[in-house]
């Protein structure tokens, strides 16, 4: 199976990580991640329809996929919430839709037909759990894990349609695969303090502390996450309880983690 | 002065998309505001304010820029009213007047540590400048 993939500017450069365990995990469980030519970023950040001209970044790469006849697919939380809220109004709003598509004046007009995935919405969706349960070669047993989810990846729930936005289980149920066990924790939903901490680090820190504080108290002994905001602001506030990407995690329990380190 | 406040009160509703006669006052928006501590006027107000056409004090707030867009205001509303898509649209109002930007590009490096994410520098930029 082949997707278009979207890496964004996050995992080309400090969570360069992320991506690469999430190409390589993609490729043992038949999944070719082909990346969309000439992407650009997409903002980091939805803001609203009033701002056509910087979803351009979006629609292009939504646009790439559907020429390809392919879902489109990307890890970082951002990424995918930005993009899934831009092809929403492409689908359902007819003026930023017109405007856009205008402004791109290019021979064919897009009309917000692709699919878009999450990582882990394509792996729930388009590979399967029992498949994946079936790759595993190096269970992560006895491992407690606490899932972070964050804001990006469930809100605006009616938009992203990943999840129970509330009381979520996609993630739970991804670390149940790798054979290790979820640590269900009230603040895993919650937002880490985003990107307020550029300026604010110190409101960062309290936001990003209430969470691994919470997670170490339900007895989890590793946090995971699929956006590299959140993982800076956890990392950064604790040094009691690692916080990885579900990407690396995940490689460990396919048994190619090392090999993607060397490679 | 107070015809302009209006206008502008207005442009805001129109852009955001948002009805603030929905608005019940609850006061869950604010309730699970992750910044709420350190917002002056919180979600609540801003729907308050905005139909009320008291606008001035939220332009020029700093309420405006510790809104995370984590949308869970937008979540939990009992009434489906919106207040994030507010924010934004006050936001913009605010930023997209001339000089008014909260933070530009030469700000950046002072900001900067060795493992922040190019998503934090663009996110900010994004949000704090026209």
């Amino acid at each position: 199976m082949k997707v278009s993939y979207f890496p964004g500017c996050t995992l080309k450069n400090k969570a360069r990580d992320l991506d690469l365990y999430a190409r390589r995990c993609a490729e043992v469980l038949g999944v070719t991640l082909e990346e969309i030519e000439n992407w650009q970023c997409c903002g980091g950040v939805f803001t609203s329809k009033d701002e056509p001209v910087s979803k351009l970044s979006s629609v292009r790469a939504l646009k790439w996929a559907k020429e390809n006849e392919q879902p489109l697919v990307s890890v970082c939380s951002a990424c995918h919430n930005v993009l899934k809220q831009t092809n929403y109004l492409m689908q359902t709003d007819d003026g930023f839709c017109t405007k856009v598509n205008r402004y791109m004046a290019e021979p064919t007009a897009y009309d917000g037909s692709t699919q878009v995935y999450h990582y882990l919405e394509m792996l729930r969706d388009l590979v399967g759990f029992d498949k994946i349960r079936e790759a595993i070669v190096n269970p992560l047993k006895g491992k407690k894990i606490a899932a972070y989810y964050g804001c990006l990846l469930l809100r605006p729930s009616n938009i992203m349609q990943m999840d129970d936005a509330e009381n979520p289980t996609i993630f739970e149920e991804l670390i149940k695969a790798m054979g290790a066990e979820p640590v269900a924790y009230s603040m895993r939903n919650e937002c880490c303090g985003g990107y307020v901490t550029m300026e604010n680090p110190e409101f960062a820190k309290r936001k990003s502390l209430e969470i691994t504080k919470n997670a170490q108290a339900q007895g989890a002994d590793l946090i995971v996450t699929a956006c590299p905001l959140c993982k800076y602001n956890l990392e950064k506030n604790t040094d009691s309880i690692p916080v990885v990407y579900f990407t690396e995690l995940l490689a460990e329990a396919l048994g190619v983690k090392e090999e993607t380190e060397s490679a | 002065m107070h015809n302009n406040n209006r206008k502008i009160a207005d442009e805001i509703i129109f852009r955001s998309g948002v009805n603030v006669r929905k608005c019940m006052k609850c006061g869950k928006c604010s309730g699970t505001c992750p910044a709420y501590d350190e917002m002056e006027y919180h979600p609540h107000q801003f729907v308050y304010m905005v139909e009320t056409g008291d606008i001035e004090p939220l332009m020029n707030s700093k309420s405006l820029y510790m809104c995370l867009s984590c949308f869970a205001c937008v979540e939990r509303c009992p009434r489906g009213v919106e207040p994030a898509k507010l924010i934004e649209a006050v936001r913009n109002a605010q930023v997209r007047q001339q000089d008014k930007n909260h933070m530009t590009a030469n700000d950046v490096p002072a900001k900067l540590d060795e493992n922040i994410p190019q998503q934090a520098i663009v996110s900010a930029l994004r949000k704090y400048r026209k």
